[in-house]
This record gives structure tokens, C-alpha cells and sequence, in this order.
């Protein structure tokens, strides 16, 4: 049996278990998505967007589909973020009604889980639902389409300033037999609308799951959306989603693209600059340790003159992990006035890691001015010297430099508990021989007072 | 405490120091003046450890101890701290991380434990409302934006932070206007103990003004050739180097 | 295969289609195992080639070409193209540099450099390849006094067996890519270049490639050995005539550094470009690759490309000795419908090595141009390091440039830096420049010339002020 027939199989049999029928478009959408992923099955090597990440794993995986969302309060509480905010949390993929909290939700404000919003109105939903994630972006993308049935719409009102971050927690607990989830986020931010989301995914320790997580935001004339992805899954979890931002005159998207967890993770961030004025910032952060494997691909598609992207990207590989970056910057024919840069930089902590990262422009207007950097190397010598001038032995030098490596993309954050969060648990995953055990405890709690 | 003894250096084959001799005690504040080009910057460098200086021959003791065979770090943690002339920006690196990992350092030299969190809290606390300066500087990257004052300031809160038995100040006056200079004077006074020895470098008497010095030594051409108590600076402020470099030609 | 066999396997091919021909030095369009008998056996190479080139054949066939490169162009047909041509005369060849079409020379004369005097008042040995025939080596008597050998690859073949079973297809295996394994089955000439330990060539190496007779392929084969300590400067410049139908040229180059030897590999390359419309122009595939296999060893490969309709074309280096060094450092300008698609392979496998790249792509009119480059460090590359710096600069808003950079690390000793920036040129250079009074052509060759002079300074003297030409000849017209 080939490798996507068992994921065919598992649709088909959730599918002969559903008792309601669903909105007719729903089911066409799955067939043609399940179609697609039979034609194309899962990338390979030979695949360029796939080139350096081996998703054979998940292939070869035999998931179930969770059919609960039991998560006891306390341990949900220890991994949530300590942050008042706007809660939707999932468990599996399934929606806990019991862990999430949407009370004091402002007007103009909608968030609801996916399943009650298409039984609000599917129409509404269906209308907007995959207009930027295609089928043909992935084979994981169809799969997702093929499987979604859990998630979350956001609607923002014109004019609706959310002051509470919205946070989207997907937890995962260990199973027997790991789960599969394919959750769809769909978030629609109306004219000079204003809000946080972050996606946090965490969970259980032993877990071994797979999730498939696509998500959509459409931001009209003016509407400012700052996305955060913090992703600790546990270091089982295989991870892959996509997040397809469409951007309308003057809007700014920002993303924080966090991750820590996973044994296994692909992300990939596609931002369309439609109009112009609008502007789009990419934040990114990859530790990876053990037999970690980390792959960022990014795509900014500038679509309209005078549209602006910014991305920094920096990972830090120890062990035998492996990170991949490959960031495109696309400037279509007559895009002029276009700003673009890009940078990734990386820290090998051990010589059995290995980083490919691939800055790529692709340019068809000239009135432009676009970069791109990549470095891979060392710490700065002259810093090292600084600081043993204060004592400070070579080791925590490079400790501490490391941790600044990291800062610099910390720095924009602005969610606190999501920089100090990061910044401890980077410090705590830093080799012995750095030797930084209560320093950013420390200054954590003196910045506290 | 240190002993400089007929100190030879060379830096890209060029002797700048010509057989320099030093003594510095507890408890006493010396400065090195002199006029450019004399040495007074190769000399703090070799003692901290630059690299670029070769010590041709001569030798450097500290409490007994070879400084020339430390490490940089070793010296530091010893008690040996320079305040540079131009600090260096490490961006990315919060100030807080700086001071804790250095005062760690030099105790886990010492033998004592590590400070604990709240002791080293109160102690940036009260060093930081000493040299007037905002406790959110803590938070931010060594030098990364500092104007010319802050680095200096920061220079000197690293001293009181990390109270080293010999504090050498490295033209620390430089590019300094009347306010900051009278903030890094008042920190430098603070240092003053009779266990502490201060070595400062300066080109300039108007520090002195401010901390007043108990041995001048003038520096031409990379040797002293010259000492004496605090009225020598004043007489070099009136005089300038001039006579000197003469007498020491002569 | 003995002698008698031979002469059957060419016989054979009368029957198969060599009809009328045979006793001239052309062979019709197509290619089979036939015609690489035919082209073997006018060439009077021994057994061991002939096998050579079929199993690299063989390989070919099973093979697809590439369809990775950013470049849009109909597929080409193998069988519509002629693997042979030569004078048909032995007297009709020129028997020196004077002979050479004189459009060639007056191309060169328009660049203000004359070949011939190129040749003689520069020192310069001249090894030029007419159509696939090697016409005339220069120079040879002083380089063989130095020991050096300088020659066709067909002579090589003949009369240094030895090192050509040695070296040939050790750096660029048969079977490596599409165009390596046609090329490794069908060249027809090349040069051939050997520096004995110790040795610095006494002077620079050139070689002319000429495309001239329609409907025929170039496929020639270069192959430079540096033992330890040697040295040598080699350029290769290229012309073809303007013909409405595309020629394809599939070449490969192999460089070979012992310990302590450096080659420095200078390429010119004028092919013709198509007119305006992109009609014609030489779709150029080359496979070149220089291999740092001592220590301390160099290779450095500067190039000028202006010509061709397609460029697909990575210079390489594998850095396998200790502390070896490797360089490129290239200026393409693509104007009109030309497409480059080109760049670098830095491939660091031994400690301490080294590598530069510097790239100035110039892209104007309707054409398309990518950087396509690797920096790959291996995991015994300890300290490694590479910098790469890649720029490229825009004239109108119909042409395109991209960037495509891949680096693989796997040492965490390792310094890797890249850096790229796209940009046209600054109106308020151009400004400047015409405020004194300089023409806006002017000003904008000035401004490209200074984008490009990073890597003009790394050329030969003479070939540098030939290569400023070129860029202002490929630019006529761009503004405006």
C-alpha cells in the first residue's frame, strides 16, 4: 500500500462515520483535495520547495484522528501562557470548549471555532475559506483541505482595535497511537482594524503527533495584524503549516514565527502586497537541538508599487540538527518603488548540525532597491574580548553572545511573556559548556520590578 | 600591587615602550600623563591583554602574580580591570547579563559562590542611582547607542559593580562634559579604598581636578621620566610637556 | 577493440547514413553511435577514446535535460544538428591568425584590439579553435622550452596518451550532467594545457573559440594541469557570426591544481546574442570546473559574459586540498531577449579553505538574468570560509534579475557571508554625470563600469580594457 493511501483510507473512514451531511461545497472541496493529493503524493527530495526536508516520517506515520478534547485544567494551565487574553485552545486539533475563554470579547470582534462558524453560516465561510491556501500549494495544503473540520475564524469589524492579544493554543497529548490534526485558521481583519494573534502550540512531553495547521488572513485598506507563532510542540511532534496573508492598501502584517519545539517542522509564510502602501515584517527564530529539523520557507509576493517587506531570520543548530531557510522575494513586472530585504543568520553549535539556507530575489521591476544576506560563522571576536576583560571566562562569552544572537530578534517582540518565555528556554537549551545557569532568570525578575 | 619593570614594547616592530618602570600600592591613586604618542595608550593595552603588542622584554607583576602569562580573563578576575578609551558596542548583549556574568566570574575565581539574585539586585540597584543613570540601561545592549558620556558612565558602574583591587581609566575623561565628567569623577572617588589602587591615563590635568591624584608620573616617549605628587600635573597644565621632552632628549 | 574492428565500426556507418560525404570534413545533422565513431576516427584517436566517448553516450541517453535554471527556451533538437565541421580543404584552413575571417578581427578591431596584434605585441599564445578544429597554436617553441605543453586536445590525445587517461574526466565526470556526458561523447577539439612542477608559464595562454559554419554544434574540451607549484594564466575568448537560427555550444572545462599551484582562468564571452527580438544567438551550456586537489592549492575563474541568447554556465571549484583557495569573480550583462542563468559552486571539503565570490549581474531590455550559486562546506572543512558578495543592477522596467544562493553548512567552524542587493542605476548619479556635461550613454557605462570594477581588476590587463568594450557595446541602446 503506498504511503498516501493510508491518509486516503483514514479520510474515507472518518468520512463514513460523519451522521450529518455536510454543505455540499465542503464535500466537493475534500474530493478535489484528496484528489489532488493522490495525484501528487508527498514531496520528495527531488521536489525543489522540499529539497532539504524529508518528510518521510510523517508518510510512513500511522495516525488516528483524536475523537476528544480531554486535558486536565491543571497541567493546561501549566503550559498556557501567562498572558490576559483571548483564548481559543484545542487539544488534538478538537476544540476545548472547558479550556478556552472568549469572555469579554469586544464588539466588533467575532472569533469562534471553525465547526460553530459553519454552523452559524457556511456560506460566509465558504466564500472566503481557501481563496489564498490553494490545494496546489502542497501536497499538505490538499491533505488539509481533504481533513480540516477543526479551527478558528477571526472577523475583525472595520475600525475595531482588539487591545487583548487572541491567542490560538494547540495543545497535544501522548497517545498509544499518535493522532493527526489538520486544523484551518481563517482570519479576516475589516478596514484600520487593529489586533494580536499568537498561535501557541505545546503539550504533552512524550507526545508524537502530527499536525497539519493552514491558516489564511486577509487584511483590508489599513488593517494592522501582528501574527505570533510560538511553537514549543513537543520534541516528537512533526509540525507543518502554511500562513497565506493577503494584503490590501496600507496594511502592515507582522510575523513572529517562534519555533522551539518539534522533532520535525516545516513552516511556510506567503505574503501577497496587493496595493500599495502595504507593508509586510518577518520576524523569525529557530533553535533546534538533537535530531531536530527545522525548515522556514518564506515568500513575499510584491504584487503593487510601493509595497515594503522586511525579514530577519536568525536559527541556532546544536547536536546533529538541521535547519533550512529559504526566504523569496518576488517583485512582479511594474512593482516599482519597491523595498525589499531579507536576512538570515546562523549559529552551529556543534559540527554535526548543518544549516542550507537560501535567500532567493526574483526581479522584474528596476525601480527597486531589494538585498538579501545570509551568514553562517562565528561570533564576533572583539566582543569576546570585551567581555573577558571583565572576567567573564571565553565559554560564557560565547554563552552569553549566543543569547544576544537570539535577542536581536527578540527585541521587536512585544509580547513580554512570549520574549521571556523564548529567552529562557533558548538560555536553557544552550549547551553546559556556556555555563549561563540563573542569568536570564535573573534579569527577568529584576526587569520585573 | 603592580610592578612594571623595564618594560620593552613593540607593536608592528616599532618600540613604543622603552624600558618603562611603575609601582603602584594600595591604596594610592597614580596617573600617567603625557603627551600623545608617548605610550600612555600601549600601556594600559598590554596590561589588559590587547592583542597586536609584543612585550620584547620586561615584566609585569601583579599581587606577585605574572600578568603577561595570564589569560585576559584571568587578569579581570584577578582585579585587574581596564576602563577603556572607546568601549566597544556588543549588540545584542544586555548590560545586566554583562555585570552578572563578570561579578560571577571573578567570585567563582575567588572560590566564593555565585552571587545570589536578589543580592546582585539590590547591589546594580544602588550602583546605578550612584552614577545617576536609568535603570532601564540595564536592559539594553553594552554601548549599542550610547552616546560618548554613557559609555564612560558605564565604564565606571562596571568598576563599582565589580570592585577591582587595581582600576586602570583609560583616558576616561575623553570627549566628557562638565556634568558627566563630574558623575565619572564622583564614581572614581567612590573607588578610592585603601586596599584599591586607581591608575589613571590621561592627557589632560582636568580630571585631576576632580580626583585628586597622590603620584604623577610623566610619560615621554615610552619611558617615566618623570615623578612626583599632584603639583607635577598642575605644573604640566601651565608648562605643558614641552620642557620635559626636552629635558628627557637632553 | 583491435584495429581491424575498428575500421568495421566505421565502415559500418557508410552503410547507416554517412552517404555522401564521407571524403570531406563534414558530416550531416544527427547524432548516434555512428557519428561518434566518425568523429573519433578523423580525429586518428585510439581505441580507448572511441570507448570513452560511447559510454558517455550512453549515459546521455538515459538522461533529461536540466529544467532547474530560470530560463524559458523550445527544446533542442540533437538530431537537427551537424557534430562535425571543418574547412573542407586541408588548404582552405587558415594557416594563421591573418586568415581568420576577417569579420572575427574586425569584431576585435571594433573593440579596438586586434587579434593578431593581440597575439604577438602582448606575448600572448594563441590556440584558435575554427569551427571544431583546432587552427593554429602559437608560441609553442618558447613554451616548450619551459617545459609547458600547449596544444589541441586532439594532438594531447594523440601524443600524450598518458596524461589524458590521467586526468580527462576526473574533474568533470562523463556522466556529471547533460550536457558533460553530450560533451564527453561528441568534442571535437580544445585545448590542452600542461605546467610540469615548479613551472610558471612564461606567458598567458589564450585560447579563440569560433562558431562559424551554420547548423553545427561546438563542443569543444579544455583540460589545464597545474603539478605542484606550477602556474598559469589561461583566456578563453569567444565569437560567433549573426545567424537567424539558434547553434548550441556545449563545452567542458576541467582544471586540475597540485599542491601549491594556481590557475587563474579568464573567459571573454562575445557569442552572438540574437538580434533584438531574440531571434538566433548561441544557446550556451558549459560545464566548467577547476579542481583544488593539493594543498595551498588556487583557482580562480573571472569571467565576462556579454554574448549568447541562453547562458547556462557555473564555474566551479572543489576545494579539496588543505588551505586551497578558490575565486569567481563574473560580470554578466544580459540585454535585448538574452537569458543567463549562471553563477558559482564553491565546494569546500578540505580545512582552511577559501573562497570568494564576487558577482555583477547587469541586466537591460526585455532579458532575464539569474545568480545561481552553492557554497557547500563539508564536515571536515574545518574553519572554512567563504564571502560572497552579489549585485545586480537593472536598466528598465522589462528586464529582470535574480538571485538564487545556496549555502550548506555543516561545520560549525565554518564563515559563511553572503550579501545581495538589486538596484538600478541611481538617477542621481546619472544627474551628476550629465551636469557635467557627459552624454546619458556615456554616464550609464561609466556607472556600469564602476558597478563592475571589482571584477574588471581581476582580468588580465589587456583583456580588461576589452572587456570594458564589450559592456558598452552590449549596452548600446539600453537607455533611452
Amino acid at each position: 500500500m503506498s504511503e498516501e493511501q493510508t491518509f486516503l483510507d483514514a479520510l474515507k473512514a472518518r468520512e463514513a462515520t460523519r451522521d450529518v451531511a455536510e454543505p455540499t461545497w465542503i464535500a466537493a472541496r475534500r474530493q478535489a483535495a484528496s484528489a489532488r493529493f493522490e495525484a501528487v503524493g508527498f514531496p520528495t527530495k527531488r521536489n525543489e520547495a522540499w529539497k532539504y526536508t524529508d518528510v518521510r516520517a510523517i508518510a510512513r506515520g500511522d495516525f488516528a484522528l483524536a475523537t476528544d478534547a480531554e486535558f486536565s485544567r491543571a497541567s493546561a494551565a501549566a503550559l498556557t501562557l501567562p498572558i490576559e487574553a483571548l483564548r481559543l485552545t484545542f487539544v488534538d486539533g478538537i476544540f476545548s470548549a472547558p479550556l478556552s475563554d472568549l469572555s469579554e470579547l469586544p464588539k466588533g470582534v467575532t472569533i469562534e471555532p471553525l465547526t460553530e462558524a459553519l454552523e452559524a453560516n457556511h456560506e460566509a465561510v465558504g466564500a472566503v475559506l481557501g481563496r489564498l491556501a490553494g490545494v496546489d500549494f502542497s501536497p499538505f495544503a490538499a491533505l488539509n483541505t481533504a481533513f480540516a473540520e477543526e479551527g478558528a475564524v477571526i472577523r475583525l469589524a472595520p475600525g475595531t482595535v482588539v487591545e487583548k492579544p487572541i491567542i490560538l493554543q494547540f495543545l497535544s497529548r501522548a497517545h498509544e497511537q499518535p493522532v493527526m490534526s489538520h486544523p484551518r485558521v481563517l482570519i479576516e481583519a475589516g478596514a484600520r482594524s487593529e489586533a494580536t494573534v499568537l498561535e501557541h502550540h505545546v503539550g504533552e512531553a512524550e507526545a508524537a503527533n502530527f499536525t497539519n495547521l493552514v491558516s489564511e488572513a486577509l487584511l483590508e485598506r489599513g488593517a494592522i495584524l501582528t501574527y505570533y507563532k510560538l511553537q514549543e510542540a513537543p520534541l516528537g511532534d512533526l509540525h507543518i503549516s502554511s500562513l497565506h496573508v493577503d494584503q490590501g492598501r496600507d496594511s502592515r502584517f507582522t510575523s513572529f514565527n517562534l519555533n522551539l519545539g518539534g522533532a520535525l517542522v516545516r513552516n511556510d509564510i506567503v505574503t501577497d502586497l496587493n496595493a500599495e502602501g502595504a507593508e509586510t515584517q518577518y520576524y523569525g527564530l529557530f533553535y533546534a537541538q538533537g535530531r531536530q529539523h527545522v525548515d522556514n520557507h518564506t515568500l513575499v509576493n510584491h504584487n503593487a508599487p510601493r509595497t515594503f517587506s522586511e525579514e530577519n531570520y536568525k536559527g541556532i543548530l546544536d547536536d546533529r540538527a538541521r535547519g533550512v531557510f529559504n526566504g523569496k522575494v518576488i517583485v512582479k513586472r511594474d512593482s516599482q518603488k519597491i523595498e525589499a530585504n531579507q536576512n538570515n543568520a546562523n549559529l552551529l553549535l556543534s559540527d554535526r548540525a548543518e544549516i542550507d539556507t537560501k535567500p532567493e530575489l526574483e526581479i522584474y521591476a528596476d525601480d527597486v532597491k531589494c538585498s538579501h544576506g545570509a551568514t553562517t560563522g562565528q561570533l564576533d571576536e572583539k566582543a569576546i574580548y570585551a567581555l573577558r576583560t571583565r572576567g567573564i571566562d571565553e565559554q560564557t562569552a560565547r554563552g552569553l553572545l549566543t543569547l544576544a544572537f537570539a535577542g536581536e530578534v527578540m527585541e521587536a517582540v512585544k509580547l513580554d511573556a512570549v520574549a521571556e518565555r523564548v529567552e529562557l528556554a533558548v538560555a536553557g537549551k544552550l549547551p553546559e559548556r556556556f555555563n549561563l545557569s540563573g542569568l536570564v532568570e535573573t534579569a527577568v525578575a529584576l526587569g520585573e520590578e | 600591587m603592580l610592578e612594571v619593570k623595564d618594560l620593552h614594547v613593540s607593536v608592528e616592530g616599532n618600540e613604543i615602550l622603552k624600558g618603562l618602570s611603575l609601582t603602584v600600592t594600595a591604596g594610592e591613586v597614580h596617573a600617567i600623563m603625557g603627551p600623545n604618542g608617548a605610550g600612555k595608550s600601549t600601556l594600559s593595552a598590554v596590561i589588559a591583554g590587547e592583542d597586536g603588542y609584543e612585550v620584547t622584554s620586561g615584566s609585569i607583576t601583579f599581587e606577585g602574580r605574572d600578568v603577561l602569562e595570564m589569560e585576559i580573563e584571568e587578569r579581570a578576575q584577578a582585579g585587574l580591570l581596564l576602563g577603556f578609551q572607546y568601549p566597544v558596542e556588543i549588540p545584542g548583549v544586555k548590560n545586566v547579563y554583562l555585570l552578572k556574568a563578570a561579578l560571577n566570574a571573578q567570585r567563582v575565581a575567588r572560590g566564593e559562590g555565585e552571587i545570589p539574585a536578589p543580592e546582585f539586585m539590590k547591589l546594580v540597584k544602588e550602583k546605578i542611582n550612584f552614577m545617576k543613570m536609568d535603570s532601564s540601561f540595564l536592559q539594553r545592549a553594552v554601548n549599542e547607542g550610547f552616546s560618548g558620556g554613557e559609555k564612560k558612565r558605564n565604564e565606571i558602574l562596571q568598576m563599582l559593580v565589580l570592585q577591582p583591587k587595581l582600576a586602570m581609566l583609560d583616558e576616561i575623561d575623553s570627549g566628557l562634559d562638565i556634568d558627566a565628567m563630574k558623575v565619572v569623577a564622583k564614581g572614581v572617588n567612590s573607588l578610592r579604598d585603601p586596599k584599591r589602587g586607581i591608575l589613571i591615563v590621561t592627557h589632560y590635568q582636568r580630571l585631576l581636578d576632580h580626583v585628586e591624584p597622590d603620584v604623577v608620573h610623566v610619560l615621554v616617549d615610552g619611558r617615566i621620566v618623570k615623578s612626583g605628587d599632584k603639583d607635577l600635573a598642575l605644573e604640566l597644565e601651565s608648562r605643558g610637556y614641552d620642557w620635559l621632552v626636552e629635558e628627557s632628549a637632553a | 577493440m583491435a584495429t581491424q574492428e575498428m575500421e568495421q565500426l566505421v565502415r559500418r556507418e557508410y552503410k547507416q547514413g554517412f552517404v555522401t560525404d564521407i571524403e570531406s570534413d563534414t558530416v550531416p545533422p544527427g547524432l548516434d553511435e555512428n557519428t561518434i565513431a566518425f568523429i573519433s576516427q578523423k580525429k586518428g584517436e585510439p581505441e580507448w577514446m572511441l570507448e570513452w566517448r560511447l559510454d558517455a553516450y550512453r549515459q546521455w541517453l538515459k538522461m533529461t535535460s536540466p529544467s532547474w535554471a530560470h530560463l524559458d527556451y523550445p527544446p533542442i533538437d540533437y538530431q537537427a544538428i551537424s557534430y562535425y565541421s571543418a574547412p573542407k580543404k586541408p588548404e582552405d584552413r587558415p594557416q594563421s591568425l591573418d586568415e581568420v575571417d576577417p569579420k572575427l578581427l574586425e569584431t576585435y578591431e571594433k573593440l579596438g584590439i586586434p587579434l593578431h596584434e593581440r597575439a604577438a605585441l602582448a606575448g600572448v599564445a594563441v590556440d584558435a579553435v575554427f569551427d571544431s578544429v583546432s587552427v593554429t597554436t602559437t608560441f609553442k617553441e618558447k613554451l616548450g622550452e619551459a617545459g609547458v605543453i600547449f596544444c589541441s586536445i586532439s594532438e594531447a590525445i594523440r601524443d600524450y596518451p598518458e596524461l589524458i587517461k590521467q586526468y580527462l574526466g576526473t574533474v568533470v565526470p562523463k556522466g556529471d550532467n547533460y550536457f558533460a556526458a553530450l560533451n564527453s561523447a561528441v568534442f571535437t577539439d580544445g585545448s590542452f594545457v600542461f605546467v610540469p612542477e615548479g613551472v610558471t608559464c612564461p606567458m598567458e595562454l589564450s585560447t579563440y573559440f569560433r562558431i562559424n559554419a551554420a547548423n553545427t554544434g561546438q563542443f569543444e574540451r579544455t583540460l589545464i594541469i597545474c603539478e605542484k607549484q606550477a602556474q598559469v594564466s589561461y583566456l578563453e575568448g569567444c565569437t560567433a557570426p549573426m545567424r537567424d537560427e539558434n547553434q548550441l555550444h556545449a563545452a567542458v572545462v576541467e582544471l586540475v591544481a597540485l599542491e601549491d599551484a594556481y590557475i587563474k582562468y579568464s573567459t571573454v564571452q562575445n557569442w552572438y546574442p540574437g538580434d533584438e527580438d531574440g531571434k538566433g544567438g548561441i544557446y550556451n551550456f558549459v560545464t566548467k570546473r577547476g579542481d583544488c586537489r593539493g594543498d595551498r592549492s588556487r583557482i580562480s575563474w573571472t569571467q565576462v559574459e556579454t554574448g549568447s541568447a541562453i547562458t547556462w554556465k557555473y564555474p566551479s571549484c572543489v576545494l579539496r586540498g588543505k588551505d586551497s583557495v578558490g575565486e569567481f569573480y563574473s560580470v554578466a550583462v544580459t540585454n535585448n531577449r538574452q537569458q543567463a542563468d549562471t553563477g558559482t559552486k564553491m565546494i569546500h571539503i578540505g580545512e582552511n579553505t577559501r573562497s570568494t565570490i564576487v558577482s555583477k549581474g547587469i541586466s537591460a531590455g526585455r532579458a532575464n538574468q539569474s545568480y545561481r550559486g552553492l557554497v557547500k562546506i563539508g564536515p571536515r572543512a574545518r574553519n572554512a570560509r567563504n564571502y560572497t558578495q552579489c549585485d545586480s543592477l537593472l536598466i528598465g522596467d522589462q528586464c529582470g534579475a535574480h538571485t538564487y544562493p545556496y549555502q550548506e553548512i555543516g561545520n560549525s567552524s565554518a564563515t559563511v557571508e553572503h550579501e545581495a542587493t538589486t538596484s538600478k542605476i541611481g538617477e542621481d548619479q546619472l544627474f551628476y554625470c550629465r551636469s557635467r556635461g557627459i552624454s546619458e550613454e556615456d554616464a550609464v557605462n561609466m556607472i556600469v563600469n564602476g558597478f563592475c570594477k571589482d571584477v574588471f581588476q581581476e582580468l588580465p590587463m589587456e583583456f580588461a580594457v576589452e572587456a570594458e568594450a564589450l559592456l558598452n557595446v552590449t549596452l548600446e541602446g539600453a537607455v533611452g
